[in-house]
C-alpha cells in the first residue's frame, strides 16, 4: 500500500536540450488507479520509468510513501512492472518467470512455490506453469506479465501500454479484468496508455501529458465535461470535439454561423481578453439536426448502430468547416442529404493562448 | 529464430520462373560440389598407398588403413602425432576459455551499458585483425625471445587468445545488442544483481551466439598454422605443423600427408558437424530482426 508523489520531477536525456519530462508534479493516492494518457512521445513512458528507478531524474524528486527514492535503484524501491512486450525470461517456464523476484530476495523454495500458485490461480494460469512462454498465446504471455508482477505483492504496479500487443476484442476483456483485478487487491496502479478510451474507462483519475508537460489531472467525467485546455478537449473523447477557431465581434461570438451563448462569467472573460481570436468547442452529442440552425450538407455517415455520426460540410462566412454531429444509430441521413444543425448543449471556449475560459 | 533450425520445404514454383529456379538450383550443387571435391579427394587419397595416389588420377583402387597406423606411429620426427594432439587439444581448449571469458564481459559493456564513443573502442578491437600478421612476426618472435617462450605452449595460448578476442568481442557484441533492453531492466526490478542478470538471463538467451563465436575461435585455434610454425616449430607444437611435418624430403608422402591431413581435419569436422544446427542459429542471430 503506497502514495507516490512526483515533485517538479524532469528528465532530460543526454543530447537533448527539451526535457522529456518537464517538473511533473503529481501526487498518487492509496489504491489509487491513475492512467497517464498523451500523444505517442509525450513523455508517459519516460515519467513511468522514473518512478520505476531506470531513467535518472534531472531535477527533482519522487517519494513513495513520503520515502524519498529519487536516487535508489530499482530493486530498492518495492514496485513491479509490466512492459509493453511482457518481457518475460524466455529460457524460464512461468512458473519459474513469476518466482523469480522471490527467489533473488531468498524466498525458501516451498513458499515461492505457494505464492506463484496462488497467483497463478487468481489469473487462471495454473495449466500453465510449466510452459516456457513462447508456447503461450499472446493474452496468456500478458496474464504472466501480470503474475509476475502479483506474486510479490509490491508497493506500487506500473504498467507501461501492457495491452497493446493484444487483438481489439482481447483488449477490451482484459481491460475491464485488470481493473477488477487492482480494486480486489486495492494496491496503487500506474498505469500508462496512449488510448483515451482506456483511460477513461479504467482510471480513478486520469493524467494527460503533452510534450513532457502535464496538462490536467482529474477523474474521467471532468476531464471530458471541462477539460483545462484546447488540448484536452481535442484529445479526450472519441470522436473528438469540434474546434472551430473564430473571432469576437462586438463582443459576442459565432461560431460556423451560430451565434455562441456565453455565460455571464465566460462573456466577461471573452470581453477582457485583448486579443480577438478564441476557439469554441462542442462535442458531437451537443450538436443536434433540426428545422433551424445553420445549413449543411451530409459527406460522411458513420453507421455504428447504436450511434450515428455524420461528419457535415457547413459553409459560413469564415469559409467552410466539417462538424461531427451525433444522431441515432437508426437515422435515415444519407451521404450528400442536407439539413440544419444547432447547438443542445454545453459549448466550451479557449483563448487565444488555448486555456479555458472559467465560468 | 526457431524458423532457420528447420530446412525450408521446397515450394512448387509456377511458370517461367521454374526454369529460372532449377538452374539456380543446379549452379548451387555445382558449386557445392566443387568445393567439397578437394576435400574427397583428399580422404580418398588418405586410403591409398604411396603408389596409387601418385599414379595419375585413380577412383577405383585398394583401400587400406595403413598410412594412418604410418603416420601416427611415426616417432622419428621433432613432433609425434599424439604429443601434437594433445598440444593442439590444450592450446586450443585454454585460449577459447580465455578468449571467452575476455570477451563476455567487454561484450556485455560495449552491447549494454555503452560508454561514450563504445563504436571507436569496436573499431579499436577490429583494426587490430587489419595488420597482416606476417609484418606483425619479428617483434612477436623478438619479444618471445626474450621472455624465454620460444618453443612454448604457453606463447601460442596467448598469440591466439590475442588472434581470436577481437572477432569473438565483434561478434558476442551483436548477439548481446539482440538481448531486449527490457529483460534487463525486469531483472533490475526483479532484484537481481549484474552477475545475475549476466548467468539468469543474457547468456540463456545468447547460448546459441555464444557457441557459434567459440566453435569458430576453436576452428581457427586449430588450424593455425604460421605463428605455430614459426614460434614453436618443434615438441611442442600443433597438429598443422605435424602435417606439414609429413612432407618427406625423399621418397612419395602424398598418401601419408593426406591421412595426415585428413587426422587434423577430422576433429574441426566433428565439431562443426556437431554444432552446425547451434552454430547457423547463432550466426543467423544478428540478422533477423
Ligand atoms: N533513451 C532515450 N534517449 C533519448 N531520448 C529519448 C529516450 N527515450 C525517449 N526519448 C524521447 O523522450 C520523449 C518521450 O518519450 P517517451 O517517454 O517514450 O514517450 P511516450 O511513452 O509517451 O510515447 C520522446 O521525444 C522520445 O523521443
Ligand atoms: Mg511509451
Amino acid at each position: 500500500m503506497a502514495e507516490v508523489r512526483y515533485e517538479a520531477a524532469s528528465r532530460i536525456y543526454p543530447g537533448s536540450e527539451i526535457p522529456a519530462v518537464d517538473s511533473l508534479n503529481l501526487d498518487i493516492e492509496d489504491g489509487e488507479l491513475l492512467v497517464l494518457v498523451g500523444p505517442s512521445g509525450s513523455g508517459k513512458s519516460t515519467a513511468l520509468r522514473m518512478l520505476a528507478g531506470l531513467e535518472t531524474v534531472n531535477e527533482g524528486g519522487i517519494f513513495i510513501n513520503d520515502v524519498d527514492v529519487t536516487l535508489k535503484p530499482p530493486q530498492d524501491r518495492d514496485i513491479a512492472m509490466v512492459f509493453q512486450n511482457y518481457a518475460l525470461y524466455p529460457s524460464m517456464t512461468v512458473a519459474e518467470n513469476m518466482g523469480f523476484a522471490l527467489k533473488q530476495s531468498g524466498v525458501p523454495k516451498a513458499q515461492r512455490m505457494e505464492q506463484v500458485r496462488e497467483a497463478a490461480r487468481i489469473l487462471d494460469l495454473e495449466p500453465y506453469l510449466d510452459r516456457k512462454p513462447k508456447n503461450l498465446s499472446g493474452g496468456q504471455r500478458q496474464r504472466v506479465a501480470m503474475g509476475r508482477a502479483i506474486v510479490r505483492s509490491p508497493q506500487v504496479f506500473l504498467m507501461d501500454e501492457p495491452l497493446s500487443n493484444l487483438d481489439a476484442k482481447l483488449r477490451v476483456q482484459t481491460r475491464t479484468e485488470l481493473a477488477d483485478l487492482q480494486a480486489r487487491l486495492g494496491v496503487t496502479m500506474v498505469y500508462v496508455t496512449h488510448d483515451q478510451v482506456e483511460a477513461m474507462t479504467m482510471g480513478h483519475r486520469v493524467a494527460v501529458l503533452k510534450d513532457g508537460i502535464l496538462q490536467q489531472v482529474d477523474a474521467p467525467r471532468t476531464l471530458y465535461n471541462a477539460p483545462v485546455n484546447r488540448f484536452v478537449a481535442g484529445f479526450i473523447g472519441s470522436p473528438a470535439m469540434n474546434l472551430v477557431d473564430t473571432e469576437r465581434i462586438d463582443g459576442s461570438l459565432n461560431a460556423i454561423g451560430l451565434p455562441i451563448e456565453l455565460s455571464p462569467g465566460v462573456a466577461a472573460a471573452v470581453a477582457a481578453q485583448s486579443e480577438p481570436e478564441f476557439t469554441v468547442g462542442v462535442r458531437p452529442e451537443h450538436l443536434a439536426v433540426g428545422s433551424e440552425g445553420v445549413d449543411g450538407e451530409v459527406s460522411v455517415v458513420e453507421a455504428l448502430g447504436s450511434e450515428s455520426f455524420l461528419h457535415v460540410r457547413v459553409q459560413h462566412q469564415g469559409g467552410e468547416t466539417i462538424v461531427v454531429v451525433r444522431e441515432s444509430g437508426q437515422s435515415d441521413i444519407a451521404r450528400g442529404d442536407r439539413l440544419k444543425i444547432s447547438i443542445n448543449g454545453p459549448v466550451h471556449i479557449f483563448g487565444a493562448d488555448g486555456e479555458r475560459l472559467a465560468d | 529464430m526457431a524458423l532457420l533450425t528447420r530446412a525450408p520445404k521446397a515450394e512448387p514454383i509456377l511458370g517461367q520462373n521454374r526454369v529460372v529456379a532449377h538452374l539456380l538450383a543446379l549452379l548451387t550443387w555445382i558449386i557445392g560440389l566443387l568445393f567439397f571435391f578437394p576435400l574427397f579427394w583428399l580422404v580418398l587419397n588418405g586410403f591409398k598407398d604411396e603408389a596409387d595416389a601418385n599414379a595419375s588420377p585413380k577412383l577405383f583402387f585398394e583401400p587400406t588403413l595403413d598410412r594412418f597406423s604410418e603416420v601416427t606411429e611415426d616417432n622419428q620426427g621433432l613432433l609425434s602425432f599424439t604429443e601434437a594432439f594433445g598440444n593442439s587439444f590444450w592450446i586450443v581448449l585454454i585460449s577459447t576459455t580465455l578468449v571467452m571469458a575476455l570477451a563476455i564481459p567487454a561484450a556485455y559493456a560495449l552491447a549494454i551499458r555503452p560508454m561514450r564513443k563504445w563504436r571507436d573502442v569496436l573499431f579499436f578491437f577490429i583494426s587490430t585483425k587489419f595488420l597482416p600478421i606476417v609484418g606483425a612476426i619479428m617483434p612477436i618472435w623478438i619479444i618471445a625471445r626474450d621472455l624465454d617462450l620460444l618453443g612454448t605452449r604457453t606463447v601460442l595460448v596467448v598469440l591466439y587468445t590475442a588472434m581470436n578476442l577481437p572477432l569473438a568481442v565483434w561478434m558476442l557484441r551483436s548477439f548481446f545488442a539482440e538481448v531486449p533492453k527490457e529483460l534487463i531492466e525486469a531483472a533490475q526490478i526483479d532484484g537481481c544483481s549484474l552477475m545475475g542478470q549476466i548467468r539468469q538471463v543474457i547468456l540463456p538467451i545468447v547460448a546459441p551466439g555464444l557457441a557459434a563465436t567459440a566453435l569458430l575461435c576453436v576452428i581457427f585455434a586449430w588450424n593455425e598454422f604460421f605463428l605455430a610454425v614459426q614460434l614453436n616449430p618443434a615438441g611442442a607444437s600443433t597438429m598443422p605443423v605435424w602435417v606439414n611435418s609429413q612432407q618427406k624430403f625423399q621418397g612419395q608422402f602424398l598418401a601419408g600427408l593426406s591421412a595426415a591431413s585428413v587426422l587434423a581435419t577430422f576433429p574441426v569436422v566433428i565439431a562443426g558437424w556437431v554444432a552446425q544446427k547451434r552454430m547457423i542459429r547463432g550466426l543467423a542471430m544478428g540478422a533477423i530482426k
